[in-house]
């Protein structure tokens, strides 16, 4: 597969903070990623240091094949990072003229990707003018004006109101369906897990997981049970090896899976034992109750 | 080049206060020289023509325009301040970095600039005094006109110069306000050193030493034209004589100046994260 960005070893110190330490991991080609981690965890200076505005202090990493200097590799990038950064007097349209002429794209681009944010309306109001939604937006038809190759979105949803959360997000799934590679570092956990495939889960600089979603933790998932005999039904579940735990929280009985299970067979197998179920759920953990079982094992 | 100047230019001269410090920085001077070098008509009593003194002849008035002229840096100073002042606090010089400027690329956009707006005011400066001169000079040969133009080269060496150096003030500390507080501390800071030394040493000793300080190097290429003036008026009297030439050393310092502020900005904001 091809890939697009490459950590190695990647360590970056603030003087004795360590922010990023000997973290290695492969951005491929048409995947979407997502950076997961508490506040602090070193996601922003990751990017920062793959952005060329942070300074690494050991390691390394190379956009593409590695035959390109970095800041002619960010032309074929597009990113925002935390705040959308423009400058405040001109125009929407001034700012991302000035943009192209950074990373060399015509100006047609402009009109173009101003529609997919849909911002063509207020293209010639002053940046200043703008609220904090449109401003991320005008940060993201920034980021695409280069028909990038990677889209590197760093908390895009931060400061937003529930509209333009919903807004962005519907940017960024649009953008992902066409099948741009996509990094998100968030930690907000179920809007990584409506758009990632992919995950690499930070703490404290260090890399705890990478790799898909739903291999995080090795689990089987488990079943959500109600029923009238509820005792019968727990005694059942206990004296079953398939069972690791059970959990019984009211009338709510949960049974976490050893081994795979279809919910077919356990239903049948429940009512010759002549358990009836009232409510019967199987699924695998939220990436949120997978996540924080990953960073409290730790 | 090309396009880093194209850049710059386009952040300058969208933004309101820039556009009016730079038109005042480089219109205003020669508006000045184009009023003093007209006939003016005191309320009837009598005419005042600066023309009538001699001033505006070759090649005195390379000097004397030259001279004046670049007492109105300190506005376009403000600029390059105030345009690395904003790109920190608006933050957009991290977006430019990622956008794929490098931040050589970057520094040299900016000194691209310095550059072209030194240009352009030599330019016009050498204009306006050759107009100036050519209409009032009672002096026409060639030979005269062009005597002492490299009082004009010494104005562009000097703008370029103070320009790199608040260049560097602004890199240094971010901000605008702090970057102009910082220039008249050096200014000051000049004048304590060579008093500190006139008084440890001795006054033509140290009057040596301080013309290698930045500031003083950069006023030393044009030296004030009041005495040469003098001097015209009255031939007699030795003791006003002084260098006011413009020499290869001085230029050669300035520009030695110029090298290292330029290289200084540049090393701190490749150590820098932004």
């Amino acid at each position: 597969m091809e890939s697009i960005l490459t950590i190695n070893n990647l360590t970056k110190k603030f003087g004795y903070l360590t922010a990023v330490k000997d973290l290695s991991f492969t951005i491929n080609k048409g995947n979407v990623y997502g950076i997961l981690g508490p506040n602090g965890s070193g996601k922003s200076t990751t990017l920062g240091i793959v952005l060329n505005v942070v300074n690494k202090t050991q390691g390394g990493f190379h956009w593409f094949d590695g035959n390109i200097s970095t800041h002619n590799a960010l032309k074929k990038v597009g990113a925002i990072i935390e705040r959308p950064n423009f400058y405040p007097y001109m125009t929407a349209t001034q700012n991302l003229r000035l943009v192209c002429k950074i990373k060399g794209v015509a100006y047609s681009k402009v009109e173009e990707k101003l529609d997919i944010v849909g911002l063509l309306d207020r293209k010639d109001s002053k940046f200043r003018t703008y609220s904090l939604g449109m401003k991320q937006r005008l940060a993201i038809a920034s980021a695409l004006l280069n028909d990038p190759e990677i889209l590197i979105l760093d908390e895009p949803t931060n400061g937003l109101d529930p509209q333009g959360i919903h807004q962005i997000r519907e940017i960024i799934k649009q953008i992902a369906a066409k099948g741009t590679t996509i990094l998100l570092a968030s930690h907000l956990l179920d809007e990584v897990e409506k758009v990632c495939s992919h995950v690499v889960v930070l703490r404290k600089g260090v890399k705890l997981y990478s790799g898909r979603v739903d291999e995080m933790i090795s689990s089987h998932g488990f079943f959500e049970l109600k029923t009238n005999k509820q005792d019968e039904l727990v005694t059942l579940l206990e004296n079953n090896d398939s069972f690791k735990n059970i959990k019984v929280e009211d009338d709510l009985v949960t049974a976490f899976l050893n081994t795979p299970m279809e919910s077919e067979d356990f239903n049948k197998h429940l009512f010759e034992k002549g358990i009836i179920l009232t409510h019967l759920v199987q699924r695998k953990e939220s990436l949120e109750e997978q996540f924080l079982q990953l960073t409290d094992n730790n | 080049m090309l396009r880093l100047l194209n850049l710059e230019l386009q952040k300058l001269l969208l933004n309101r206060t820039s556009k009016i410090l730079i038109f005042v920085s480089f219109i205003l001077p020669f508006f000045v020289i184009l009023l003093s070098s007209l006939k003016i008509n005191v309320f009837g009593f009598f005419t005042l023509e600066l023309g009538e003194l001699g001033i505006f002849n070759f090649p005195i008035i390379w000097h004397l325009t030259t001279f004046f002229a670049s007492q109105f840096k300190f506005f376009f100073a403000i600029v390059v301040v105030s345009m690395i002042g904003n790109e920190y606090s608006n933050k957009t010089i991290k977006q430019n970095l990622i956008d794929g400027l490098s931040k050589k690329e970057f520094i040299l956009s900016k000194f691209y600039t310095i550059i072209f707006f030194s240009l352009v005011s030599t330019v016009l400066i050498s204009l306006i005094s050759l107009c100036i001169g050519l209409y009032y000079s009672s002096y026409t040969e060639a030979s005269i006109i062009f005597r002492e133009v490299e009082f004009l080269l010494a104005y562009f060496v000097k703008l370029i110069g103070f320009f790199s150096l608040c260049l560097f003030f602004g890199m240094l500390v971010k901000r605008s306000a702090f970057a102009l507080a910082f220039l008249f501390i050096l200014y000051i800071l000049e004048w304590i050193l060579f008093g500190v030394m006139a008084w440890k040493l001795d006054t033509s000793l140290a009057e040596k030493i301080q013309n290698f300080f930045p500031l003083k190097s950069m006023y030393k290429l044009i030296d004030q034209p009041f005495q040469r003036i003098a001097m015209t008026k009255f031939p007699d009297k030795v003791d006003l004589s002084y260098d006011y030439g413009t020499h290869w050393y001085e230029i050669a310092i300035v520009l030695g100046w110029t090298a290292l502020f330029i290289f200084l900005s540049y090393r701190l904001l490749k150590k820098r994260d932004l």
